[in-house]
């Protein structure tokens, strides 16, 4: 529910800090692991998830987030898949609203009224779908609309100001603002330009912002919180995922959720 | 000359086409859409293709009544489109041509490109390095195995080729890899797209710029057969060559059959690339059209036994020509191919690509249904210099 969602940036907004938005690919790093991912997500800090769903062609996405898709897509992982784990977490008491995030094609495959009817139906509350902006989106806008999940859009460094007004109306939870011209995958540095992004943007919307690409560190995330309302982590976390034994995945990814968000001493 | 003018361009074909992309590129399609319309509608543009198309690529391109060929075959008289001759051995050059010179005008310095069988990559070297642009081409590590000459002359021409060792290693994964680098490089650089797909405004623009084949072998058969061929047949792949000879016969009586890969048979999914024939309608590559694809949505591995038809997806207009049914699409696969290939090679002395082999197989099952005394109009999209090794492996011949 779109509901879900914007109470918990309110939440987030009364506490007086941004939202830690985590990052997890469905079936990674195997079909068994995701529901306890998005449960340790929680339970590490995360106040909003998004599960991504894999596809063969992210063409978005760098090298991190592709492997994960690989080995996603190989296990066999479709979007009906990505439905019943959303449905299995809820059911192991997940609370943090959930956005499911992926490419058009699976969607499109699946149908895209019964993609955002099941979607509801499974506990999610929204959608990013990276290669469908907003001027392709109608039919399945529609359907969000009437299943009251969201459908996020997303903002880039070259979004020119005048498409602005059209995104943001497309929005009814949060703005997805992406900080680099490029690919997902960490970085070194961020550019120092997102604030500035970020202001561009607020003159067109009063929704939260949450700002994602290239985030990993402690300090990065701090960085992006003191601007954003929310900061979105994804490579960084399938890389804790990846970062040792599988078994022990649950737990790094805890930890570093911990970290970053400052709920733990950094023990780095 | 012949583009048509308007101050916009449609940006579907029915229900297809579109512009299904990231939002970090609306800006520069948005940009480019608006850099063609002006070009298009500009007869300096117009007259600079036009005339590094006569004195650089070497148009017009003959057509040439393939006389032994049709003795032997029996039935309607076959004419061939010789792209071949056409500067870099295929028509990919006309398309690279056109688009460098749009990004000259776009002021972006650098230029990078996909490529499968190495032709669009060679071709785009050739006009990067005619025209001092920065070049860097994608290309599958598979494709990189299986035209290694051409991987040379790209090379020699100055240009970057980078392997691509994702997925089926050929070049939807080429393709995949160009979109990340555009995605990083938008501001500076200019996606040189090989055939007639992706987001709008690219699958109108390659088609306007192959549209040359086309306009020329009309006003050809007009003059050397003294009408219209019943049928105009070409390969398809992404279907650039195809829609550049059909478009301009779109309104006349004339059936267009594009021939697709059937690779090791249309009943192996993963072992072919017959989208049209086999395929269903989908995204991938910003654009919605027809696609090899599994129920969930997944895109499958393709195969042909030539590189440039190894691809997953298709020209949106192709899509729209099928299910409008004003085009047939048929497919043959790699035996039909090598038969089709050695058949033009020792009846006429014209060594054919592999891609084209596609559509001379096609053309030669049909001479008998048409009939003695129709025409068919063959695509003859590329020479077959970059295939010899693929063709000696075929056969079982160590070069
Ligand atoms: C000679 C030749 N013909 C055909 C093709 C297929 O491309 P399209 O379908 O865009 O013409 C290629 C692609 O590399 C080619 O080199």
């Amino acid at each position: 529910m779109s509901k879900r969602l914007r109470a918990r940036f309110a939440q987030t907004k009364r506490e007086g800090r941004a939202a830690f938005v985590a990052y997890v690919m469905a079936g990674f790093p195997d079909p068994d692991h995701t529901v306890p991912l998005l449960l340790g997500l929680e339970e590490g800090g995360a106040d909003v998830i998004e599960l991504g769903i894999p596809f063969t062609d992210p063409l978005a996405d760098g090298a991190t987030i592709q492997h994960a898709n690989e080995v996603a897509v190989s296990a066999g992982i479709t979007f009906a898949d990505c439905l019943e784990m959303v449905q299995e977490a809820r059911a192991q008491g997940l609370s943090a609203p959930l956005v499911l995030m992926g490419y058009e094609n699976p969607l499109l495959a699946y149908g895209e009224k019964q993609a955002a009817a099941d979607a509801a139906a499974a506990g999610a509350d929204g959608f990013i779908v990276v290669d469908l902006p907003p001027d392709e989106a109608s039919t399945f806008r529609q359907a969000c609309e009437e299943q009251d999940v969201s459908f996020v859009p997303l903002i880039a460094p070259t979004t020119a100001e005048k498409r602005m007004k059209t995104i943001t109306s497309a929005a009814n939870s949060f703005i997805y603002c992406v900080s680099v011209t490029g690919t997902t995958g960490q970085r070194a540095e961020l550019p120092p330009s997102i604030g500035e992004l970020v202001t561009t943007i607020r003159r067109y919307t009063e929704l939260p912002i949450a700002v994602g690409f290239g985030v990993s560190t402690r300090d990065q995330v701090a960085e992006v919180g003191s601007v954003a309302e929310g900061v979105i982590v994804g490579s960084a976390i399938i890389s804790a995922i990846e970062a040792g034994t599988v078994d022990g995945c649950v737990e790094r990814v805890r930890s570093y959720v911990e970290r970053v968000t400052g709920r733990s001493v950094d023990k780095s | 000359m012949s583009m048509e003018t308007s101050s916009e361009l449609a940006p579907r074909f029915g229900d297809f086409g579109g512009r299904y992309i990231p939002e970090v590129l609306v800006a520069a399609h948005e940009e480019l859409e608006e850099a063609y319309i002006k070009a298009r509608n500009d007869t300096t543009f117009n007259e600079e293709l036009a005339e590094l198309g006569r004195h650089y690529v070497g148009r017009p391109t003959p057509l040439y009544f393939a006389q032994r060929l049709t003795q032997e075959v029996g039935g309607a008289r076959l004419w061939l489109k010789r792209e071949d001759l056409a500067h870099t051995g295929a028509h990919k050059i006309n398309n690279a041509l056109g688009q460098a010179l749009l990004a000259k005008r776009l002021d972006k310095p650098r230029i990078i490109a996909e490529t499968g069988a190495g032709q669009h990559g060679v071709a785009t070297a050739t006009v990067c390095a005619m025209l001092g642009l920065e070049c860097v081409v994608y290309m599958g590590t598979e494709d990189i195995r299986r035209q290694s000459l051409n991987v040379f002359r790209m090379k020699m021409l100055g240009a970057e080729v980078v392997p691509v060792d994702s997925g089926n290693c050929t070049l939807k994964d080429a393709i995949n890899e160009a979109m990340r680098d555009w995605v990083t490089n938008v501001r500076t650089t200019h996606y040189l797209i090989g055939s007639a797909i992706g987001p709008h405004p690219f699958p109108t623009m390659v088609r306007d710029f192959q549209s040359v084949i086309g306009r020329e072998a009309r006003t050809q058969m007009l003059e050397q057969a003294g009408r219209l061929p019943e049928v105009a047949v070409a390969c398809v792949g992404g279907g650039s060559n195809a829609i550049g000879l059909f478009h301009p016969f779109v309104e006349d009586p004339v059936r267009l059959i594009g021939v697709e890969a059937a690779g090791e048979g249309l009943s192996v999914p993963g072992r072919n690339a017959a989208t049209l024939v086999a395929g269903s309608p989908g995204v991938l590559h910003g654009t919605h059209t027809y696609l090899l694809q599994d129920e969930a949505g997944q895109i499958l591995e393709t195969h042909s036994i030539s590189a440039g038809l190894d691809y997953p997806g298709v020209g949106p207009e192709h899509s729209w020509l099928k299910t409008s049914g004003r085009a047939e699409y048929i497919a043959a696969d790699d035996k039909e191919a090598l038969a089709g290939f050695k058949r033009l090679t020792q009846s006429e002395g014209i060594i054919p690509a592999l891609e084209p082999a596609h559509a001379i197989h096609a053309a030669v099952r049909l001479a008998e249904e048409v009939g003695e005394g129709g025409d068919i109009l063959i695509g003859l999209s590329g020479r077959g210099d970059k295939d010899m090794h693929t063709v000696a492996e075929a056969l079982g011949v160590t070069l």
